[in-house]
Parts: C-alpha cells; sequence; structure tokens
C-alpha cells in the first residue's frame, strides 16, 4: 500500500484539491442550514412589515456595527494567516491566528453584552416580552425569536470557528507543513462562511427599518 | 453429515484467505468499532440498520395486529400513535434514508471506481457514530414511553400540545441528519476525486451516478430539516411562537420547511434503489444498459426536480390555490425522468439473456412496485384527486409502494448482488428466490387492498374503523404476516451462509464493474494495483441474434 501511493508532489495536491473540495461540499450545506432562517425572518417581513421595522429599531446599532468591524478584521487576520504559512513564516502566522482568536472572543463578548441588554430591555421572547412603542407585540416577538435564534446560531458557529483557530495554531506550532497549511485553508474558509453569515444577518436585523 | 464432507466444510472455513482480506484485519470488536476502512464501516451500517428496520418492523406488525378487526381490541388509540409514530421516525431515518446508501454505497461505490477507500475514512466513522447515537437517542425516546406526533412532527401540535418525548426524538433525527450530510460530503468529494485513472463521468455505473445524486440532495436538503427541528425544539422549550398561531407564528411555515426536506427525501430513498436496479438488471440480462446517459441524466432530472414539488404535500393544507395548482404541475414533471428509467430497464430486458437469480428477482420486484407506487403518485399530483384521497389509506399504499416495495426491494437485490463479494460466501439461492417471491406475494397482498381501503374512504392514523372495511383489512394484515415471513427467511439463510455457505469466486455472477476484479472479499486497500477505468461500464459482450 505504502509503495504504491509515494508521497509525491501531486499526492500532496490531491489531498489538498480533496480537502479544499469536501470543505465547499459542507459549507454549501451550511448555507442550506442558515437558509430557513432567513426564508423565516423574510417571511415574518413580508407578513408583519410594521412590527418586524419597529423590532428592528430596538436592536443595538452600535454593538452590531462594532462587531461588523471586528468580524471583517479577523477574516483579513485569517487570510494573513494562511499567507504566512504558506511562505514559511510560522511564527509570524500563529501571531496572525491569534490575533484572529481574540477578535472572535471580542465579538462573542460584545454579542453577550447586547443580550444581556436585550435581557433588561424585555427583548427576550417570552412571557415578559414588551417593546416599548410596539403596537404589535406578536410580530415584535416573532422577529426577536429570529433574532435570537439566528445570532445564536452565528455564535455558535464562531465558536466552532475559534476552536478549529486554535487547533491550527497548534498544528503549525507542532507540525508545520503541508497537512498543516492544507487544513488552515479549510478552516480559513469555514472562518470567511461564518463572516458572510453575519455580513447578512447584520443588515437583516440591524439596519433594515432604521430609515424609516 | 459424512465426516468427509464436515473435514471439505471445516477446510473451507480454515483456508487462508488471499492477500489477508479485509475481514481478515483483526478479529477483536474494537477493530471494527475503530475501523476506517469503508467496507467495515458498510457492515457497521449493516448491522444496526437491520436492527432498527426490526423494530420498526415490530411496531407495524402491532399495527396491522390492531386493525385485524374494527374495534380497539389490542392496544388504545394512545398507544397506537405512538406505534405510528415510532415506525414512522425508525423506519424513515434510521433505515430508509441511510440504508442502501451508507451499506451499499459505503461497500461497494469505492470498489467500483477503482478507489482504496472513501476521501475522509475518519469522517466516514464518524458518520457512522453520530448514526447509532442519534437512533440510540430515538430508542431511548421509545422507551421511556414514545412520542404520538406522528414522523412528521407537524405543528403546532408537536410544539405546544403534546406530551411526549418530542425534543428527545427530535434530538435522534438531528444527529442522524448530521450522519446524513457528512456521509454526502464524502460520498461527493469522493466521487469527484478519487476516480481511478481513465474513468470519467460518463464511464460511472449507474449506482454511483444514483449514490452522487443522492448525496447532493443529502447535503442540501438535510440541513434544512435539521434546523427547522432545533427551531421546533426552541419553540417547544421556550414557549414562543414561530409556528404556532396564538402566539403570531404560522404553520404553514412549518409544512414548508419540513416537506422542503422530506420530500427530496423520498428520492434520497429512491435513486440509490434505482442504481441497484440498473446494476443487477444489466448483469442477468447479459446485456448493456439501454440508453446509459438518458439513464445519468434522468437521476439528474429525478434530483433537481424534487426539490420542486414539496407543495403537493400541502393541497390540503390551506396554502394558495396558485401554489398548489403550479406544484401540480411540477409534481407531474417528475413522472418523465422516471418513466425514462422504467422504460430503459424493459428495454435493457428485451431480448436479454434473463437469468432469473435471486437478486434479478429482487430488482425485477422493484421495477413492477415502483412502477405501481409511481403511477398513483400521478393520481395524487392531480390536485383534485389529492384531495378526495388526503390522510386516506391511498397515500399510505402509495408511499409504502415507493418506500418499501422499492427501497426495501432494492436493498434486499443489492444485499443478495453484493453478498458474495462482501463475505465471501454463497447464499443458498434457491431459499433466495423462495424468500423474494414470498416478500413480493406478501407485500402486495399487504399494501394492495390499502389503495382500496383509501380510495373507499378510510383515513389513516386511526386504529378503529366502521366494519365495512374489515375484509379488506383482514387482508392486508394476513400479507403483513407473510411479509413478516419472507423478511425473516433472509436474516436466517444470509447469516447461515455467513458461516456455512460455499466460498465465493471473485466474480460469481460473471459482472462487468471494477468491483468484481478485486479479489473475494477485497483486501484491506481494496485493490493491489490501481484498477484501469477506461473501459465502458456494462461491458457485457454483444448477444448472438
Amino acid at each position: 500500500m505504502d509503495a504504491a501511493t509515494p508521497d509525491s508532489e501531486q499526492d500532496i495536491g490531491r489531498q489538498a484539491a480533496r480537502t479544499r473540495l469536501g470543505m465547499w461540499a459542507f459549507l454549501g450545506s451550511e448555507v442550506m442550514f442558515f437558509g430557513p432562517v432567513f426564508f423565516a425572518y423574510l417571511y415574518g417581513r413580508f407578513m408583519w412589515p410594521q412590527a418586524f421595522e419597529a423590532a428592528s429599531r430596538g436592536t443595538d446599532l452600535l454593538c452590531g456595527a462594532v462587531n461588523t468591524a471586528v468580524l471583517l478584521t479577523s477574516s483579513l487576520g485569517v487570510a494573513v494567516a494562511h499567507l504566512l504559512a504558506d511562505r514559511g513564516a510560522y511564527g509570524r502566522a500563529r501571531r496572525a491566528l491569534d490575533a484572529v482568536v481574540l477578535l472572535g472572543l471580542a465579538f462573542l463578548a460584545i454579542k453577550g453584552y447586547e443580550y444581556v441588554q436585550d435581557w433588561r430591555e424585555q427583548l427576550v421572547p417570552g412571557p415578559h416580552f414588551h417593546l416599548q412603542g410596539a403596537v404589535n407585540q406578536a410580530g415584535a416577538q416573532l422577529f426577536y425569536f429570529v433574532y435570537f435564534f439566528a445570532t445564536a446560531l452565528h455564535a455558535l458557529h464562531l465558536t466552532a470557528g475559534i476552536a478549529l483557530m486554535l487547533h491550527c495554531r497548534r498544528a503549525l506550532r507542532r507540525r508545520p507543513g503541508r497537512p498543516t497549511l492544507r487544513r488552515l485553508e479549510a478552516a480559513g474558509l469555514y472562518w470567511h462562511f461564518v463572516d458572510i453569515v453575519w455580513i447578512f444577518l447584520f443588515p437583516a436585523l440591524y439596519l433594515a427599518g432604521r430609515a424609516l | 453429515m459424512s465426516a468427509h464432507s464436515d473435514a471439505a466444510v471445516n477446510a473451507d472455513r480454515a483456508a487462508p484467505a488471499r492477500a489477508a482480506s479485509y475481514l481478515h484485519d483483526g478479529y477483536t470488536l474494537w477493530s471494527w468499532l475503530s475501523s476506517r476502512d469503508h467496507k467495515r464501516i458498510a457492515i457497521l451500517y449493516a448491522v444496526s440498520i437491520t436492527a432498527f428496520f426490526f423494530i420498526g418492523a415490530t411496531a407495524a406488525a402491532l399495527m396491522r395486529l390492531e386493525l385485524f378487526t374494527p374495534g380497539a381490541d389490542v392496544v388504545d388509540a394512545d398507544t397506537y400513535n405512538r406505534l405510528f409514530t415510532a415506525h414512522g421516525v425508525i423506519m424513515v431515518w434510521m433505515f430508509l434514508i441511510p440504508s442502501i446508501p451508507s451499506v451499499f454505497g459505503n461497500f461497494a461505490l469505492p470498489l467500483m471506481i477503482g478507489a482504496r477507500d472513501l476521501a475522509f475514512p475518519r469522517l466516514n466513522l464518524l458518520s457512522w457514530y453520530l448514526y447509532a447515537g442519534g437512533g440510540l437517542f430515538t430508542i431511548a425516546a421509545l422507551l421511556l414511553g414514545g412520542v404520538d406526533t406522528g414522523w412528521t412532527f407537524y405543528t403546532p401540535y408537536s410544539s405546544v400540545f403534546s406530551n411526549t418525548h418530542v425534543i428527545l426524538t427530535l434530538a435522534g433525527v438531528l444527529i442522524v441528519g448530521f450522519s446524513s450530510i457528512a456521509t454526502g460530503v464524502n460520498f461527493i468529494v469522493t466521487v469527484h476525486t478519487l476516480r481511478a485513472p481513465g474513468m470519467g463521468w460518463f464511464k460511472l455505473p449507474l449506482f454511483v451516478w444514483a449514490i452522487y445524486a443522492t448525496s447532493v440532495i443529502l447535503v442540501l436538503a438535510t440541513p434544512v430539516l435539521a434546523i427547522t427541528l432545533l427551531l421546533l425544539a426552541a419553540e417547544r422549550v421556550f414557549h414562543v411562537g414561530l409556528f404556532n398561531p396564538a402566539l403570531g407564528g404560522d404553520p404553514l411555515l412549518f409544512q414548508h420547511l419540513f416537506w422542503f426536506y422530506s420530500h427530496p427525501a423520498v428520492y434520497i430513498m429512491i435513486l440509490p434503489a434505482m442504481g441497484v436496479a440498473s446494476e443487477i438488471i444489466p448483469c442477468f440480462a447479459r446485456k448493456r444498459v439501454f440508453g446509459y446517459r438518458f439513464m445519468a441524466f434522468a437521476i439528474i432530472g429525478i434530483a433537481v426536480i424534487s426539490f420542486l414539488v414539496w407543495g403537493h404535500h400541502m393541497f390540503v393544507s390551506g396554502q394558495s390555490a396558485y401554489a398548489s395548482m403550479v406544484f401540480s404541475l411540477l409534481s407531474f414533471m417528475v413522472a418523465v425522468p422516471s418513466a425514462i428509467k422504467v422504460f430503459n430497464w424493459t428495454a435493457t430486458l428485451y431480448k436479454g439473456s434473463i437469468s432469473f437469480t435471486a437478486p434479478m428477482l429482487y430488482a425485477l420486484g422493484f421495477v413492477v412496485l415502483f412502477l405501481q407506487g409511481g403511477l398513483t403518485g400521478l393520481f395524487l399530483a392531480s390536485l383534485s384527486v389529492d384531495v378526495h384521497v388526503t390522510d386516506t389509506y391511498f397515500v399510505v399504499a402509495h408511499f409504502h409502494y415507493i418506500m418499501v416495495g422499492g427501497a426495501v426491494m432494492a436493498y434486499l437485490g443489492a444485499a443478495h448482488y453484493w453478498w458474495p463479494k462482501i463475505t465471501g460466501r454463497l447464499y443458498p439461492e434457491s431459499w433466495a428466490r423462495l424468500a423474494a417471491l414470498i416478500i413480493f406475494a406478501g407485500f402486495n397482498l399487504t399494501f394492495f387492498p390499502q389503495y382500496l381501503l383509501g380510495y373507499e374512504g378510510m383515513p389513516r392514523r386511526y386504529h378503529t374503523y366502521p366494519p365495512d372495511f374489515q375484509v379488506l383489512n383482514v387482508l392486508s394484515s394476513a400479507g403483513a404476516a407473510i411479509l413478516a415471513v419472507g423478511y425473516l427467511l433472509p436474516l436466517g439463510y444470509l447469516l447461515w451462509s455467513c458461516l456455512h455457505g460455499r466460498p465465493a469466486p471473485d466474480n460469481p455472477w460473471g459482472a462487468s464493474g471494477l468491483e468484481w476484479k478485486t479479489a473475494t472479499p477485497p483486501p484491506q486497500h481494496n485493490f493491489d494495483r490501481l484498477p484501469d477505468g477506461s473501459d465502458p461500464p456494462y461491458d457485457y459482450p454483444p448477444l448472438q441474434e
């Protein structure tokens, strides 16, 4: 077996293509995973437009905007880390990953702060839900159901992303080389995907309805 | 038995395998549970899936027992609800969806494309653990008292009113779903990157095409189910309404999301079955598949259209009449590629040199039953007829013809076809033929009366019925008893053949295809030398006129 499959340059290239295709196929399924949440949002926005507009004005625009910046910067960090690792600068690649992990944690911290504020303002769906100034409380509650569900799901994905980055960082330290680089690339694709989900969530949940 | 034949059997059993077959690569339980060999994982799947099949079948048997008489004699209404839910949940998610892809896709697909393993062997093992774990959640829910929502988990009943173990069951289905996604990703990447040199896309066996298309559906549809079940769980736990109309939600939203997965899921069950038939029929007719390219395109066509027809489950749900008309039209379109496949199997058989072996009997049974199920599917795609028979036994009969008559027949056909390759043993052919005939007869006796029952108006999901319906119900229950015998027979003689069957040659059927070109059972790494994939598929020599 080993004699028949030498560790040739060609084999390594094929392995990388395999990992990349696997990650893309998985991301295809992730798109469909988030799909129904966006569908539910569109459905609610179509059925109860006023309630959804009013409710979206209750979100914390500053936190959302800062988090968008934080996440986009982290994506840059992943790209830089991959570039550095590709050129053999493993130490600097690890430092870039440190920054990515810290930015990811910062995002989660800001999101947590937002959740606490929402809790205080009675915006968590349930018996105590109350959005000040909203005529249709049921519609507004539906918005917040989607808001919490979508952002929590996103945060869960981000947590998995942070774990992946820590894993890649350790691999870069212990056994730098082509397999690790391949893994970092796949992890990077995943991180960018989580980032892109937020790019859609931010305008849908925070911006739509603000101008009115 | 004479001492001489005893010794011969023992010698067969003790005969050293050539080139260390995968079966001889470690004998401990752990060597199986930690194996990354796709062939061993296929067997792990086969064992667990068979166990779930018989659990689900037991629930069905109890239901048929209850329906033997018009009154409530065996179980009460509540227990009956839990029985049909257990039957549905276990059969759909633990048996039908994973059965052919996870067992025979896992075992045969890498061999058929000349690969040494799947692209991600560790992920493959993880898929099995997810499957087994998710299945255990469902079994736990069953042992704690079961669920009464039906396998469709329709809201708001499942999200608000049912006081059974909905969350536990949802968790089980969710975990099994992730197993499906991982398996799908693995197959897609394998088919793309690990084909033998020279094997272009239009040289792939149709079984590989079918598993590939199935994997695409698995990857794109299963996450929708996963998130829908999570939303349902969130509504149930936190008592906020996304689907509950009392809280501002919409139950139709749930049905749209649920059927967006669950209709393609039917094709997850039937496409691999079609792939199996496309392997067996040319082999035992000694002919090339008629219209190979059309067969491949039909597979893709079915996979694409499968995503566009979910609304035919909602004709009477209150969706707009306009939507119903569109979904009705789209549903008819699925019949086109399906008919192409049936015509092409028939054309393959035409003037073929047909041998009625056990796999062939199962494959022919599959074609006949799929044809019946498919034609009654056209009844149900017609808006006006569907309104008449919605939620009656007509629907029950229809989807059992497709899912049991189609998928289970093909599963058994695949099991017999690849059995010598998997175990290195031949099964007793006459027993196998007898079982195929018993299953075919028992199946028709069970489900054909249900068409009539449904057409006369017997609703599904009830444990009692007016006495007028009794004759047909008795026939159906009697058929179920015959079917049970038919299902137990293969379990018996196949297990027997594991120990006492005659050793199989490398290619017992004289079949074409790379999986028959390696040793039986295959060595751990499938091929000692990477095979050449440039021969056309189904390369059977032309018959003499």
